[in-house]
């Protein structure tokens, strides 16, 4: 009786060992842009997933839409 | 692909502010803030230069640092981003920040102030790319989409450059060899070299 009156007494004393550590954690990960979207609006020219694709697409993007020495010169 | 980065092209920027409106339009912004602004030097006098101006997403990125609650991370093209869910509002980021990047909405009771909002290279946040709880806090998600910034993509003198590194500074060089000037700027020589615009290279020079 006595034996488990001490084993309870020791599981609620100890009980309050159990904290959930406190520590400053990272951030929540984004998912990389390359894995796309789920709605209509992505731009075609390279597949979900793809991150060399992806890659080469925002620099032709990036090219052919914002230097125009490359059009007209 | 290197760092994603912007560079605003003042001989270029017209101040027309439609990089602004851009932005707020395809963010939808908070009243109050502005996540990028056009700045003017020497306004009204003949020569002033204009350029637009948002979070420069900083290598070593000061918000990043200062931040109690470490609620900002960088994404693998070198996007600095944030969640909201773990901001308190504190403001450090803000005082932090040399180009007042990071801003709070104060649209709350007695003006108190929000979460940050900054700009986020239309990158969105760490919710699901293109979702509408990412929209609703972040703004669209374009890069997840294959699309650049809106601000630059719209900017209709190309003043304002947005993308992988590699290829915005070498827009930028061939811009000043062709108008064969600027390369006297504070950090040409650091990031192309000693060759100066529309000039041959300098035998031996690095």
């Amino acid at each position: 009786m006595i034996r488990t009156a001490l084993i309870l007494a020791s599981v609620v004393t100890l009980a309050g060992c159990g904290d959930k550590p406190q520590t400053l954690t990272d951030s929540k990960r984004d998912a990389p842009a390359f894995q796309g979207t789920s709605n209509p609006y992505n731009a075609p020219g390279w597949k979900a997933g793809d991150k060399t694709a992806w890659e080469l697409h925002l620099k032709s993007r990036l090219q052919n839409g914002q230097n125009e020495y490359n059009r007209i010169n | 692909m290197a760092r994603m980065k912007f560079v605003c092209d003042a001989e270029r920027c017209i101040e027309c502010n439609g990089c602004v409106t851009a932005c707020k339009n395809e963010n939808e912004v908070p009243w109050g803030v502005n996540r990028r602004r056009v700045v003017t030097l020497n306004d009204g006098v003949p020569g002033e230069k204009s350029i637009s101006v948002a979070c420069m997403h900083c290598s070593d990125a000061p918000c990043m640092a200062v931040c109690p609650v470490n609620c900002f991370y960088r994404t693998d093209e070198g996007v600095v981003l944030h969640d909201k869910d773990v901001c308190i509002g504190c403001g450090y980021c803000s005082y932090a920040c040399p180009f007042g990047a990071p801003q709070f909405p104060s649209q709350g009771t007695f003006g108190v102030r929000g979460k940050m909002d900054k700009c986020t290279f239309c990158a969105g946040g760490p919710e699901a790319n293109g979702s509408q709880a990412e929209f609703e806090k972040y703004g669209r998600n374009r890069l997840a989409e294959g699309k650049l910034p809106a601000c630059a993509e719209q900017c209709s003198t190309k003043a304002l450059l947005a993308g992988d590194g590699d290829v915005v500074a070498d827009i930028f060089r061939n811009r000043v060899v062709q108008r064969g000037k600027g390369a006297e700027v504070w950090g040409w020589g650091t990031a192309y070299g000693s060759q100066q615009a529309g000039r041959p290279p300098v035998a031996g020079a690095k």
